[in-house]
């Protein structure tokens, strides 16, 4: 870990000590905007920010995930998103990619703690095993609900990382044995953002840390506490075979001709029509491609609870309390034929019951029509 | 054997009709292009996508009868404030005495089909039985729940601050899945409600004889002229 004076450089120097140049940080920052879907002239505020603002301190936790988050982040666009962030400049703890190990990895995320306590930014990868008193999920001898409330106790603002940290993601599907839990259910009282995704898109990512340490302040957030740059559309509104789902021209099996003419997969599952999240237009491993464009359907995995809604590749989504095979059609044509088949009882039974009073009114109608003056 | 003279009172007034005919006109092209939507039929053309838009022509039209769903509703909702007797808001107001005793007179009598010895005419509703209107304020419920989870999946997709006003639904439901489930599914409370409902009318037109068909049609339905308060100040021609 670095030394007090090193950790309260800004951004900008940290970046030029590295090795970059001026033309690199201001690529970089160029980059960023663009992410964050700022106009150009946000440019030079970014620019100016990291030049100025010192470093703020960040510990980045895990607890119940498969570190595809981090994996995704280091893959971000620029070399220095990895860098300005994972490197010892601006990571305090992380334990998958620190240097340090054991008690000393442990002591310099108490020193952090105790010395930036109200200042550090708390990013979570993974959900926090609540079940059996946090028993299922123990780094370093402490459970991870421990670890994760005395981390959160003297954060400035928490990052929750991936679906599991937002969510729960596959460990929270029902029934959900460990009593995985998103960190947002546990912690009340500090600003969090939530960036669901399994794992978000590594630009993504990088784009909401640097909006956060380069603005000290939360990006614009939606109801769900995710933040509107990315999240605020579906994956179906900036997909690029949206025209085919417009025009009803669909794949039906994975291996037709429409599949092959990249019609839209809506019909075998996609559920980016329901998912909100980015990949249409930011795509994945440097903008290469995405689900959709490689020809699989979104499973929407920035969605709660994605593991639970129904098959991945059919259009149905399950209905509660009822078996597993059965949707809402299934339910509602078989409600359809018993009350069908009810009506028709009850239409006989009602001529049987009701006959005297029928016959009257019948008999009266008919002696009536004899009496017409014509 | 007893002479019975009916006379016509108009029951259900032009927007009352009005609202009735169009909304049966939204939920029939609701639920046809909503089945088509939930679950598209394969479309056999060689034309390029730049020059087809029927799925778009589908969902178009769902959403203008939701746009007519949703209006007519708020009339109706203005018109139970300055409608009629049978029109009010009043006359949907389940908490009173009488309003159940109606209810369980309709469920023995129309319902478990039991005969009185001696029917009182005034069990007999002029406009609808308690049952009935209990049944239109749960599907008015229904009703709700489907302009909000509709007009929330639309929101997104929409410039207009109307359906803007319903973004906050889904985040309650935590996503667009649950969202879609319960439209879906209260959907098919409309289906059922209306083979119900249709039966119902049959039935009552059958066994009263007093036009409950036409009644929706014409606004009239006949009552019996004992149950009209002074005879003697009917003008002439509303005798016949």
């Amino acid at each position: 870990m670095s030394n007090n004076n090193e950790q309260r450089k800004t951004y900008y120097e940290s970046i030029i000590k590295q090795g970059y140049s001026r033309r690199d940080f201001m690529k970089f920052s160029t980059y960023m905007a663009a992410f964050m879907g700022l106009e150009n002239s946000m440019v030079g505020q970014i620019a100016q920010s990291l030049e100025k603002t010192p470093r703020l301190p960040v510990i980045w936790e895990h607890y119940q995930e498969c570190t595809c988050c981090s994996e995704s982040f280091i893959r971000s666009n620029h070399p220095i998103v990895a860098d300005i962030i994972l490197d010892k400049i601006s990571l305090d703890y992380t334990l998958t990619l620190m240097a340090a190990s054991g008690h000393q990895a442990e002591a310099a995320k108490q020193e952090t703690m105790k010395k930036y306590h109200g200042e550090y930014i708390l990013c979570v990868e993974g959900s926090i095993p609540m079940g059996d008193d946090g028993n299922y999920c123990c780094i370093a001898g402490k459970s991870a609900k421990d670890a994760f409330l005395e981390a959160a106790e003297g954060a400035k603002a928490i990052i929750a990382w991936g679906s599991c940290a937002s969510n729960g993601c596959v460990q929270a599907a029902k029934p959900n044995p460990t009593g995985a839990t998103p960190i947002h259910k546990i912690v009340k009282n500090k600003p969090i953002i939530r960036v669901p995704g399994c794992p978000p898109i590594g630009e993504v990512m990088a784009g909401i840390i640097v909006h956060v340490v380069a603005f000290g302040r939360l990006p614009k957030l939606d109801r769900l506490g995710r933040p509107k740059a990315f999240y605020a559309k579906r994956v179906h509104d900036s997909c690029y075979r949206r025209p085919y789902y417009d025009a009803g021209l669909f794949a039906e099996t994975f291996d037709d001709q429409n599949a092959k003419n990249g019609y839209c997969l809506y019909k075998l599952g996609c559920k980016g029509p329901m998912t909100y999240n980015s990949c249409g237009t930011i795509k994945w491993n440097n903008g290469v491609s995405y689900p959709i464009q490689s020809g699989h359907g979104c499973i929407g995995c920035s969605e709660e609870d994605f593991w639970d809604n129904g098959p991945f590749y059919e259009r149905t989504t399950k209905m509660p309390g009822f078996a597993v095979e059965s949707n809402a059609d299934t339910v509602g044509k078989v409600a359809a034929g018993v009350l069908a088949g009810g009506i028709a009882v009850h239409a006989i039974a009602a001529n049987i019951s009701k006959r005297k009073e029928l016959m009257d009114r019948i008999n009266r109608g008919k002696d009536n029509e004899k009496n017409i003056e014509s | 054997m007893e002479a019975k003279k009916f006379i016509r009172v108009m029951v259900w007034e032009l927007p009352v009709r009005l609202f009735h005919w169009l909304n049966v006109l939204a939920i029939i092209v609701l639920c046809i292009t909503g089945f088509l939507i939930a679950n598209p039929p394969a479309l056999l053309s060689n034309a390029e996508a730049t020059n087809l838009h029927s799925f778009g022509i589908v969902r178009f039209i769902h959403f203008v009868a939701a746009y007519i769903f949703l209006f007519i509703m708020i009339m109706r909702i203005y018109w139970s404030f300055v409608g009629n007797q049978f029109a009010s808001w009043r006359a949907f107001w389940p908490f009173s005495k009488k309003n159940w005793n109606n209810f369980w007179h309709v469920v023995k009598i129309d319902v478990m089909l039991l005969n009185e010895d001696h029917p009182n005419i005034k069990d007999i509703s002029v406009g609808h039985n308690s049952v009935a209107t209990l049944s239109y304020l749960v599907m008015f419920f229904i009703a709700i729940i489907q302009i909000c989870t509709g007009f929330a999946l639309y929101a997104d997709t929409s410039g207009w601050w109307l359906p803007k006003l319903f973004s906050w639904v889904v985040p309650l439901f935590g996503g667009d899945f649950m969202v879609r489930t319960i439209h879906h599914v209260a959907m098919w409370t409309f289906i059922l409600f209306s083979l119900v409902h249709v039966y119902l009318v049959f039935y009552h037109d059958w066994l009263e004889g007093r036009g409950e068909v036409s009644s929706m049609f014409g606004g009239f339905k006949f009552v019996r002229e004992d149950r009209i308060k002074h005879h003697e100040d009917i003008p002439e021609e509303n005798k016949k």
